[in-house]
């Protein structure tokens, strides 16, 4: 499962850093979105993965999952979702301001 | 416990929430709040730095978790000079934003009271996600102080900062992760006894975070090649903006210092002095970087911009000398550049205001209707950044030279610091004589200059730069004995961990 979910990381991020290197600014926003999911599952993992254990604590089973890289995750969610949000507002307002949608906006050098 | 430790974080979380909920009461309410709270802020701070002044570590478990599984803030020397260096600077900027600037669009006062929450919790913070928080908090505050007035300029500035920080906030969050699964704790402390011990399978995953963790910091810090997002963000901003940034850049080096320093620090097993390889050649390539766009500048603001950059390099440069001795004197420099940094981003709206058309362009074209205050001004502040004689400028440099005499490196160290200060005063004397002295036209006088306020604001901050050097014996003593503190990295780990403080919690009746 290692092997599965680390792959998944990997390739997320190679097809983030594929988009985060468009010029226009709706790939970029993407791209940034795929990033956040590939770190958030690898904070995840973080925690080290494990299969058919209690979600938070069970008595009398002996490996028990760590919660603290749930907590971490939800916080990253939470300020990732924030940060899109404020990121599309703000693409948007360039496009009203620059009259373009590229990075380097408007009349560029 | 003393509660004095959360109130710097805690006050403009308040008047922050205040100001949402009495945003319709009208900008006299709004002002009155926002500087209650700055001056607050810097009352506790000062309160702060003189009971830490005697080296206690004073350490606030939030909600009386131990470490360490709750949330620390960390209060030593470094932390109370870094508070009173923000709060300072907050204070002169938003003086100078209440004579006018703060109307230039909406919500200006909870913005600015968010950027000091994250600033000062990133300042105390004694954990790693903690940090990671509050530098989330500072930066969307300080994306929109950023857009604050809105304009081509600042709109296409803002993209590029917004869009870098989210990847380097994603990079934060491997580091974190890569540092936990190695060590499986966050709390700053417990990860400086943990990495000693760490095994040869943990080594890999713990240079990784560490280095990570510079890669993020440097981008903050503006570092090369990280840094070049911030000249134009900076040079669009509105003053007020501009000059709380300029305490931005040195959240930045702090982490640097207080994150590596602490965790990655020269008797940490197999990562010991992790960063010692980089700290020095990034330091020299950002100060090289940084003059060169001193001199290219054909803007004041952009050059201010360009100086900021200029100081962060420094200041990594010299801490890459890796002493105790360097450690004091990069301290004594930031205070330096900070005040004056800010101050000048202040002067250079004052000179935009009264210029108008001209703005702050550097072409002999438009007077200013106070020549001799803001002449007078930009000299005292030139002198101060450039590192002339007599203020701090040059008492800071002369140290950091000092520091750097028996160092290996030494050469580099002193043509870097010298060419780049010779370079700066060239720039910085043909900016002067081209607003100043070289100007044709004055039809333009008509216009009304600033009142009292701003200029007061401005003069605070430049005025910084003098008072360093007359106190230079304190302060110097005061940045020494916070070298050392820093350098004893046992008695941090031990205050942290020790808990003494937290208060045994009352009996349970009947037992769970």
């Amino acid at each position: 499962m290692e092997i599965l979910v680390s792959i998944l990381i990997g390739v997320m991020t190679a097809s983030a850093v594929y988009l985060l290197l468009r010029a226009r600014i709706f790939p970029v926003v993407l791209g940034l979105s795929l990033l956040g999911y590939a770190v958030n599952i690898l904070l995840f993992a973080s925690g080290r993965l494990q299969l058919d254990s209690a979600p938070l604590v069970e008595h009398g089973l002996a490996q028990l999952p760590d919660p603290l890289p749930q907590a971490l995750v939800l916080t990253a969610i939470v300020i990732g979702f924030g940060m899109t949000a404020f990121l599309v507002v703000l693409a948007l307002r360039a496009l009203h301001e620059l009259g373009d949608d590229h990075m380097d906006g408007g009349d560029r050098p | 416990m003393n509660h004095l430790v959360v109130l710097p974080v805690l006050i403009p979380l308040l008047a922050g929430a205040l100001l949402l909920l009495t945003a319709r009461a009208g900008k006299t309410v709004e002002r009155s709040i926002g500087l209650l709270a700055t001056t607050a802020m810097l009352v506790t701070a000062l309160a702060l730095l003189s009971q830490v002044s005697a080296g206690e570590l004073m350490v606030y478990y939030s909600g009386n978790w131990p470490a360490p599984y709750g949330i620390v803030l960390v209060a030593d020397r470094l932390s109370a000079l870094m508070l009173s260096l923000a709060a300072l600077l907050a204070l002169a900027s938003l003086l100078y934003a209440i004579s006018g600037e703060d109307r230039l669009g909406p919500r200006f006062h909870v913005l600015f009271q968010m950027q000091l929450l994250g600033i000062n919790g990133a300042f105390l913070t004694g954990d790693l996600f903690n940090l990671f928080v509050f530098f989330e908090i500072l930066l969307i505050a300080s994306y929109a102080l950023q857009l604050h007035g809105g304009g081509r300029a600042r709109v296409r500035a803002a993209l590029h900062i917004v869009v870098l920080n989210l990847l380097g906030s994603a990079i934060f969050l491997v580091a974190v992760g890569a540092i936990y699964a190695a060590t499986g704790t966050l709390n700053l402390a417990d990860l400086a006894a943990k990495v000693t011990t760490a095994g040869p399978g943990q080594t890999g995953l713990l240079r990784a975070g560490g280095l990570l963790l510079l890669v993020v910091f440097a981008l903050k810090a503006a570092l090369v090649p990280l840094g070049f997002w911030l000249p134009p963000a900076y040079a669009s901003a509105n003053a007020a903006a501009a000059a709380l940034f300029a305490i931005m850049t040195k959240v930045g080096v702090y982490a640097i210092l207080r994150v590596h320093g602490l965790v990655f620090g020269p008797d940490a097993g197999a990562t010991a002095s992790l960063l010692s390889p980089w700290l020095l050649p990034i330091g020299l390539l950002t100060v090289l970087v940084a003059t060169l766009g001193v001199l290219a500048s054909r803007d004041l603001r952009r050059l201010l911009a360009h100086l900021v950059v200029l100081s962060a390099g420094t200041l990594i440069l010299t801490l890459g000398l890796n002493s105790e001795a360097a450690t004091s004197a990069a301290l004594y420099y930031a205070l330096n550049s900070t005040l004056v940094g800010g101050g000048l981003f202040l002067l250079a709206d004052l000179i935009a205001r009264e210029r108008g058309e001209a703005q702050t362009r550097l072409d002999c074209e438009q007077a200013v209707a106070r020549p001799a205050l803001l002449g007078t001004l930009f000299f005292l502040g030139a002198i101060g950044v450039a590192g002339l004689p007599p203020l701090a400028g040059f008492a800071a440099k002369l140290y950091i030279l000092q520091s750097a005499y028996l160092h290996t490196a030494a050469s580099w160290v002193f043509s870097a610091i010298l060419l780049s200060g010779l370079l700066v005063i060239i720039a910085l004397s043909r900016a002067g004589s081209a607003l100043f002295w070289r100007t044709g036209d004055t039809d333009g006088l008509l216009r009304t200059p600033a009142g009292l306020l701003p200029a007061a604001a401005t003069t605070l901050l430049l005025s910084g730069t003098a008072a360093l050097m007359l106190g230079g014996g304190t302060v110097t003593a005061f940045t020494q004995a916070t070298a050392a503190q820093l350098a004893d990295r046992t008695a941090y780990i031990d205050a942290v961990m020790s808990n003494q403080a937290v208060v045994p919690s009352p009996q349970r009746k009947g037992g769970y």
